[in-house]
């Protein structure tokens, strides 16, 4: 399970710019990436190289911010994997709220997921030999 | 065309005597009558005999909106509820409404005025009005029903909303008069255009707007677009809703001294001010029943005119109101005060303490934004938790105010704030 970052943000010009600018200035990377638009605001989800730091940066910037698990998944990158996990998950009935990937030099492709039922989906996915056991940085 | 003529025409010097006589009346009827003012005499040392003519009126209290509050829901009437034949209420500060009661003779007398005022802006019985006022314990709709009735006309009780049906029924009816909100009408015009028609083919002729504050301007580009005759109206909640018009001479609307006795103050002194010059408009109800009312103090901006006028009418004209002495807001012509939206906002706990009021019209129509701080105890989770949230606060609001209101949820810290007195509302609405 890797930790993820929530930031809640107006859908306003220049709002993306003010949260990158924080991680900008405290020189953290991002790993994984992705806004759920949800109208006049939305919900910036992402994976960083320094989690707990990146927190405590958006926190005291004013922004409210949360730190959640999700699971991620190594994948090969190549046609039918995302394909492969779904089904597991949902064959055993597992609902996935969200899905976001990003494939990198050193990493295979990985796939970020949030389910409704972390303790089972994590069974299922170490049974099918694809769960990212190591550490983002 | 007069409705009551030798009312209307009456001199000016009958008028003050009858206006002295009622208000002799008033006084010891509230004395007797009233709880509420009983113990306001009692507390300022002031017995009915005190005040003998219109001279004396500075001596009485004013009444205020404070006060409809405290004495919610009949502390405020001077009859047993057994005469009272309708009730009125307006949304109120903090949960409770602003409650109105009204006798057969309040009901007759409101009536009485708003025909005087229909038939001096050149309403007939051959009319077709379509009232477009919300029904209901708002005032508009059942006020302009009654008189429109009265006076022969036909009445078309649509109410608000609906604005596809309101042009397909102008147009098939015939109707020749409506009475709405100055920006009801103008959003009408435009929708109107954008069903491949125009207000100009229908019959309509002539327009009765209020129950919010416009301008010469807007009049001037409802009568472009429309074709017809606008006219002011004006009335309160507490007074009785819509009561006083222009009539055609429209320069100023006739407040009919017979039923009621008008002063325009300095807000901050209660002083009156000079004839022509701006100030709050204080009302004392010389006929009213059920819950009569002393030095009313309405909140409204306005000037005051004696001078007879041209069209023969004696009873004074206020001008168009200027604006608000406190911080009511009118969206959509429902009253709404800042502090019922701040109560609303602190009773959810996810929420901050700072919001901002932004007012905007937008294609007529008037459209408020309400954004508020998230604190910490948000959950950030999901997007529809915080669209539950937003979507809670909304009917909430909705549920307090009688009006919609867009939330727009905002992070911590990122709002304005003020040292001393807080400028939480942003009017960018043009009238």
């Amino acid at each position: 399970m890797i930790r993820q970052i929530s930031v809640f943000v107006e859908n306003k010009p220049g709002r993306l710019a003010s949260v990158t600018g924080v991680l900008f200035e405290k020189g953290i990377n991002l790993r994984a990436f992705m806004i759920a638009d949800a109208g006049d605001f939305g919900i910036i989800r992402m994976v960083v190289d320094k989690t707990d730091e990146a927190y405590k940066a958006l926190k005291e910037a004013g922004f409210t911010v949360a730190i959640n698990e999700v699971l991620a998944v190594e994948v090969e990158d190549k046609p039918g994997e995302l394909y492969r996990i779904a089904k597991a998950l949902g064959d055993e009935g597992i609902n996935i709220d969200y899905v976001y990937a990003f494939t990198s030099e050193k990493h295979k492709a990985l796939i970020i997921f949030r389910v409704d039922n972390l303790e089972r989906a994590v069974k299922i996915l170490e049974r099918i030999g694809v769960l990212f056991k190591g550490r983002i940085d | 065309m007069f409705w009551n003529p030798s009312m209307e025409r009456m001199p000016v010097e009958d008028l003050k005597e009858i206006q002295e006589k009622k208000l002799r009346a008033l006084v010891n009827n509230v004395y007797n009558y009233s709880p509420f003012y009983k113990r306001k005499f009692k507390e300022l040392g002031l017995h009915p005999s005190d005040i003998r003519g219109l001279e004396d009126l500075p001596k009485l209290p004013f009444t205020k909106k404070q006060d409809l509050r405290d004495n919610y829901p009949f502390g405020m009437f001077a009859v047993p509820i057994s005469q009272i034949v309708r009730f009125h209420a307006s949304s109120g500060t903090t949960g409770k409404p602003t409650l109105v009661g009204y006798t057969e003779n309040d009901i007759r007398m409101w009536v009485e005025s708003l025909c005087r005022g229909l038939v001096s802006c050149g309403v007939t019985h051959e009319d077709i009005v379509q009232i477009a006022y919300g029904y209901g314990l708002f005032t508009g709709g059942l006020g302009f029903h009654y008189a429109v009735e009265k006076i022969g006309a036909t009445a078309l009780p649509i109410s608000t909303g609906n604005t596809a049906r309101q042009i397909e029924l102008m147009k098939d009816l015939g109707v020749t008069v409506i009475a709405c909100t100055p920006s009801y009408m103008l959003y009408m015009a435009e929708y109107a255009e954008k069903m491949g028609t125009s207000i100009r083919e229908t019959s309509l002729r002539i327009g009765i707007f209020g129950a919010e504050p416009w301008s010469e301007e807007t009049r001037k580009r409802i009568e472009e677009k429309t074709g017809i005759t606008a006219y002011d109206v004006y009335g309160t909640s507490e007074l009785s809703g819509p009561l006083f018009t222009e009539c055609t001479e429209r320069n100023g609307l006739h407040i009919w001294a017979d039923h009621f006795l008008v002063e325009v103050i300095d807000p901050k002194t209660g002083e009156n001010v000079g004839e022509g010059e701006k100030g709050e408009l204080v009302v004392t109800t010389l006929s009213k029943e059920a819950m009569p009312l002393i030095r009313w103090r309405t909140g409204d901006i306005t000037i005051l005119e004696t001078e007879k006028c041209n069209c023969g009418r004696t009873h004074p004209r206020i001008m168009r109101i200027l604006g608000r002495s406190d911080d009511m807001l009118i969206v959509r012509g429902v009253n709404v005060f800042p502090s019922q939206i701040e109560h609303v906002l602190m009773q959810i706990p996810e929420l901050g303490e700072h919001y901002m009021i932004i007012l905007d019209r937008v294609e007529n129509l008037d459209v408020m934004t309400i954004q508020v701080e998230l604190n910490q105890k948000v959950s950030i989770e999901k997007p529809g938790e915080i669209l539950n949230l937003k979507r809670k606060v909304e009917e909430r609001l909705k549920s307090v105010l009688g009006v919609h209101a867009n939330v727009e949820l905002v992070n911590p810290g990122t709002l304005q704030r003020f040292e001393g007195k807080a400028k939480r509302i942003i009017d960018r609405r043009k009238i």
